[in-house]
């Protein structure tokens, strides 16, 4: 191993015994803070009673769902706004008064349009992604270089329409991705803020466990959750360089 | 010989402001090379984007009595940047300029390759645009434009990036091409040693604001021109007291 991959292991260790250290010092109490060496037996029950799978499952589904959702819609509309000025000053009002409300903040609507529901999940996550998606891909298409726009015309694609799919979007793709990466991670953030209130997944499972205490469960599904998002993370950015292979 | 495009009395300027260029009236025969020098801010470059008709002039017209032949563009434009798309290949770059002609995909890929080869970069048609040299990148901005068979081709200031050596390589090239495909050229410069090795023609804008022609000859060397010749110096000379003219005219720069 390098040096870099020597400090990356060291900090990483050093993290995990102090926090062992804390609890058995008896610094804190274990119920307050589980040391993690207490975790995998937490983790094991929860497999073999089925929850694990269960609640990550669930989870996945309302993730998949609201964050294709969400980013969809906000690129197609973040675009739309850059390429049609009447649209962008139609819109600018709007935004600017839907865009501060935090998701968390549509849970009463949420319950009181879907019920406690897959699909109330899903809207909550679709508003956690919307607008960085909306924003990013709105920039990214703004800036495109008009030059390529005048070679464009120059040619023969001529009209907002003949210029989006040759131009337009791919000139503003490492824009667009950017926005969909920082929304990977929003929608995980997403998903517990709707499940908390009883839709079945991985929220509803950590509030379950500290409503009971244990906290060694909850800290297994904040785990979970670190390594679901990880692993999205990873995946989209292998598949976001063979999207840019032309870029250097 | 045939007209093949008519350009009188264009005025060209940008909202309110007084004009650019106040009139450029000219005819371009067919198969003629002409190079068009002058200060910069008289509009040389405007002028190129009115006759392709990405612009729109304030006064005149363009007028290009050739049959209107879907397989073709009337004008094609080769950038003082070699413009080329990032995303696509060298053959992608080429056939973009193709894509709205009416023509299959084998007609397409076939003018692509034809002049590709024309410009020597067959071998290149699948490498991306960064793996090329300016130079190079160059060549796939001309090959661009004569793959749409333009019965006018419009070069802006193409080579004024590039270093001396490539420059004049690409210069012999250029004239190669001309005699290849039988074109039309119209040529913007600032580069008076470039106008007369090249040009049949040189018209020379000036005046500010509100440039016209100043000068209009042509360049009767023979070809293949030498650039250490008594003639080529005499016409480089003539050219250069014209616009020095212009500016002690106090209508320069």
């Amino acid at each position: 191993m390098n040096r870099r991959g020597w400090l990356a292991a060291a900090g990483l260790a050093t993290f995990l015994l102090g926090w062992e250290a804390v609890p058995r010092l008896g610094l804190v109490p274990a119920l307050l803070l589980p040391p993690p060496s207490s975790l995998p037996a937490a983790f094991w029950r929860e497999i073999t009673g089925g929850w694990w799978l269960d609640a990550t499952l669930h989870s996945l589904g309302h993730y998949t769902m609201g964050l294709l959702l969400g980013t969809g819609l906000g690129v197609a509309l973040g675009v739309a706004a850059a390429l049609w000025n009447d649209l962008d000053r139609f819109l600018s009002w709007v935004i600017r008064l839907l865009r501060p409300v935090p998701g968390l903040a549509w849970v009463p609507f949420a319950i009181v349009w879907f019920g406690i529901s897959e699909a109330a999940a899903t809207f909550i996550i679709v508003i956690g992604v919307l607008w960085i998606n909306f924003y990013a891909s709105y920039g990214a298409a703004r800036a495109v270089d008009k030059d390529l726009i005048e070679l464009a015309e120059a040619f023969g694609h001529k009209g907002v329409w003949r210029q989006l799919v040759p131009i337009v979007l791919p000139a503003s793709a490492s824009g667009i991705l950017a926005g969909v990466r920082t929304g990977l991670g929003q929608a995980w953030m997403a998903v517990v803020a709707a499940e908390l209130f009883g839709i079945p997944g991985l929220g509803q499972r950590m509030m379950q466990a500290s409503s009971l205490l244990a906290t060694d469960v909850v800290v297994v599904y904040m785990i979970t959750i670190a390594v679901c998002y990880g692993l999205t993370d990873i995946v989209f950015v292998w598949l976001r360089d063979r999207i840019l292979s032309w870029q250097r | 010989m045939a007209t093949v495009v008519d350009i009188a009395g264009l005025a060209i300027g940008f909202d309110n402001g007084p004009p650019v260029l106040a009139d450029f009236t000219a005819s371009l025969e067919a198969r003629s090379f002409t190079a068009i020098v002058g200060p910069s801010g008289v509009g040389k470059s405007t002028l190129l984007r009115v006759i392709a008709g990405l612009l729109a002039p304030r006064e005149g017209t363009v007028s290009a009595p050739f049959e209107p032949d879907p397989g073709r563009r009337p004008f094609a434009l080769v950038f003082q940047e070699a413009r080329l798309l990032p995303w696509r290949s060298i053959l992608g770059n080429v056939l973009f300029g193709l894509e709205r002609l009416h023509l299959s995909a084998g007609e397409r890929r076939h003018r692509a390759f034809e002049v590709l080869e024309l410009v020597g970069l067959a071998d290149y048609a699948h490498r991306w645009p960064y793996q090329l040299s300016g130079g190079q990148r160059q060549r796939i901005n001309l090959a661009r434009a004569l793959a749409v068979h333009p019965a006018l081709l419009l070069l802006d200031e193409p080579f004024s990036a590039l270093d001396a050596i490539t420059r004049h390589t690409l210069q012999g090239e250029l004239l190669r091409l001309w005699h290849a495909t039988h074109t039309t050229i119209l040529f913007v410069t600032h580069d008076l040693d470039e106008a007369v090795y090249l040009a049949d023609r040189v018209i020379v804008l000036g005046g500010q604001p509100g440039a016209r022609i100043i000068r209009d000859f042509l360049v009767p060397l023979a070809r293949p021109r030498d650039r250490g010749s008594v003639g080529f110096a005499d016409h480089v000379h003539q050219l250069r007291s014209a616009l020095s003219d212009i500016m002690a005219g106090g209508e320069g720069i």
